[in-house]
């Protein structure tokens, strides 16, 4: 199991060594995920009704309700 | 009342991130299929030239999928935020198809992915082989189950609503995976995803022919993704006749709006050409004329119902009416929709009240299929102010349309042009196409942003076909902030767009270079 698991981890920096412009593309998928988990997810895309009610779905059912029956 | 602002910015907002994401995507789904083929020559003839034909257009590839990759989550991100009612609103209807998909594309196209690339001379051909099909399919499958969530907003189907969550709850899943319209959408544009991809490599490949540079692997490229483009651009045409025959039955005012047909007809034209111009100061509709078209008569009746004497229905008379046939008008609607939201808001307060017999009646009535079928279907008409929000930009969406099919006719001609030429004759010394293919590259790009603009354009006010307005579908957000995000995403994709580009240029310019033993 040891060897199988040594042999994928390999197999992956080899490939990651190996790389010529994946290196480039790979310091932008970086920078993006970051960009959007780390900044985008946490300060401006914020769950609207989770901030508000948390895990409460009864809650938010009844927000939802209202908003659509007013 | 909604802000109006809100609701345009958040849209406004949506789109720019949508139309981004979809510069990257098909030339994902369409070159990963250009490589299945390529790389299958390889294992099946093993001439080296094909792994090294195979090898560069997997770079550029590489190139488009790690920067495109990832950027629909920001779309996820606004369903949350920006579209909270809609998102509650929808249930599991989105939940599932979306959970699928993430899991299909990080199980096979994240492992299979890597294989691709690192895996050349460290797994065998036919593993290799296997594992850059699985790529293909994964890609393309991933992309069925967005569409097929996309699909459901354009025709809500296998579902049924749950007043007491305000959820929508699938009670049918293969009602919801194979409604016509998601069988359509999902075949559509992965078709002209194949078509972007193989006026890609066309492009790529004329270059290489104008420099006279790597002339055997630019022909050998032209000769598969023509004929995968041909293919691909045929289907489209013949697949695009199925999707006006389902906008015609489900859509029926993005007919109208597509061909500006104001009032309905039997032997319905179909307009080719056409100008807008304003609407008419009277028009309380305000709806733009299209003036100075050239017609084909009939052909409208034939194409939306396969019989040139067939009625289609007009913008008026799907606003008015039209008793004989058949066609509720908006007011009539209106009222069956509004009767919907006062029995929803009676059944919240006789729960709330603790009213059981009262909630209890009421809830039998309101779950019924006949209340469901002849009232509830029009909940969101009840919030519509006035008719005139019903009709989607007509200027917008008919010349989005008209762009799309002529330059699917010319993708066709084009395939077949250079598909001619390259086996009759010397494509290398016909420099006038290969300016042509060289300059075809942003083309498909242009035909399926407009596609997508009259697929979400001309369904507006809806978000989801006749049950949610967009206007009611919103986050109670404060504008400014929907704006400064808006800006950021402008920024950021432009800036993803810039690296793609200047990458991919220079990658083409290296070329491919040898083989490495």
């Amino acid at each position: 199991m040891a060897a199988v698991i040594k042999k994928v981890v390999m197999f992956y920096v080899d490939g990651f060594r190996s790389m010529t412009v994946g290196r480039k593309l790979w310091i932008i998928i970086l920078v993006k995920l970051f960009v959007m988990f780390a900044v985008l997810k946490l300060f401006f895309f914020k769950d609207f009704l989770g901030e508000r009610f948390k895990n409460n779905s009864q809650q938010k059912s009844n927000y939802v309700l209202e908003q659509i029956t007013k | 009342m909604t802000d109006i602002s809100l609701v345009e910015w958040s849209r406004w907002q949506f789109a720019l991130t949508a139309m981004y994401h979809w510069l990257f995507v098909p030339l994902t789904l369409g070159l990963a299929i250009i490589l299945g083929i390529m790389e299958s020559i390889y294992v099946k003839t093993g001439n080296p030239e094909w792994k090294r034909i195979t090898k560069f257009w997997m770079t550029l590839f590489g190139i488009n999928f790690a920067i495109g990759v990832a950027t629909g989550i920001i779309l996820e991100f606004q369903f949350g935020t920006n579209w909270s009612n809609y998102s509650w609103f929808v249930g599991d209807i989105f939940g599932a198809p979306l959970a699928i998909e993430g899991i299909m594309a990080f199980f096979l196209e994240s492992t299979f992915i890597a294989v691709m690339f690192f895996g050349w001379n460290k797994v065998s051909k036919k593993f290799h082989l296997m594992s850059t099909w699985l790529v293909a399919i994964g890609a393309n499958l991933s992309a069925l189950w967005i569409l097929v969530a996309n699909a459901w907003m354009q025709y809500p189907a296998g579902m049924h609503f749950n007043p007491d969550t305000a959820r929508n709850e699938m009670i049918n899943f293969w009602d919801v995976l194979l409604s016509p319209v998601a069988i359509n959408k999902f075949l559509h544009t992965i078709n002209s995803g194949f078509v972007t991809a193989s006026v890609f490599v066309v492009a790529v490949s004329a270059w290489y022919l104008l420099k006279k540079r790597e002339t055997q692997l630019a022909i050998r490229s032209i000769k598969i993704a023509a004929i995968f483009g041909l293919v691909s651009s045929l289907y489209i045409a013949y697949n695009g006749d199925g999707s006006a025959k389902q906008v015609a039955k489900y859509q029926p005012m993005k007919l109208s709006v597509m061909e500006g047909l104001v009032k309905g007809t039997t032997d319905a034209p179909l307009s080719i050409l056409g100008i807008t111009t304003k609407p008419d100061e009277k028009d309380s509709l305000e709806i733009a004329k299209v003036k100075y078209s050239i017609e084909i008569p009939g052909m409208l009746s034939f194409l939306a119902f396969n019989d040139a004497n067939a009625f289609v229905p007009g913008i008026h008379d799907l606003i008015y009416g039209n008793k004989e046939h058949n066609i509720l008008s908006f007011n009539e609607k209106k009222e069956r929709g509004l009767l919907a939201r006062n029995m929803l808001k009676e059944l919240q307060e006789a729960k709330k009240n603790g009213n059981v017999e009262a909630y209890q009646k009421n809830r039998e009535e309101f779950m019924s299929t006949e209340f469901q079928k002849n009232y509830f279907a029009y909940f969101g008409y009840s919030f519509i102010k006035n008719p005139s929000q019903l009709i989607p930009s007509i200027p917008l969406i008919f010349y989005s349309f008209r762009i799309m099919v002529a330059l699917g006719i010319f993708f066709i001609l084009l395939f077949a042009l250079v598909l001619w030429n390259t086996y009759k004759s010397d494509l290398g010394s016909k420099r006038w196409l290969l300016y042509i293919m060289l300059w075809s590259l942003p083309l498909p790009y242009i035909a399926s942003q407009c596609g997508w603009i009259v697929a979400e354009v001309g369904r507006q006010p809806w978000v989801i076909q006749d049950y949610l307005p967009t206007l009611a579908a919103v986050s109670n957000l404060n504008v400014s902030a929907v704006q400064v995000t808006f800006w950021l995403f402008a920024a950021i994709f432009t800036a993803l767009l810039i690296a793609e580009i200047k990458i991919m240029f220079k990658q083409i310019k290296l070329g491919p270079g040898e083989l490495k033993k």
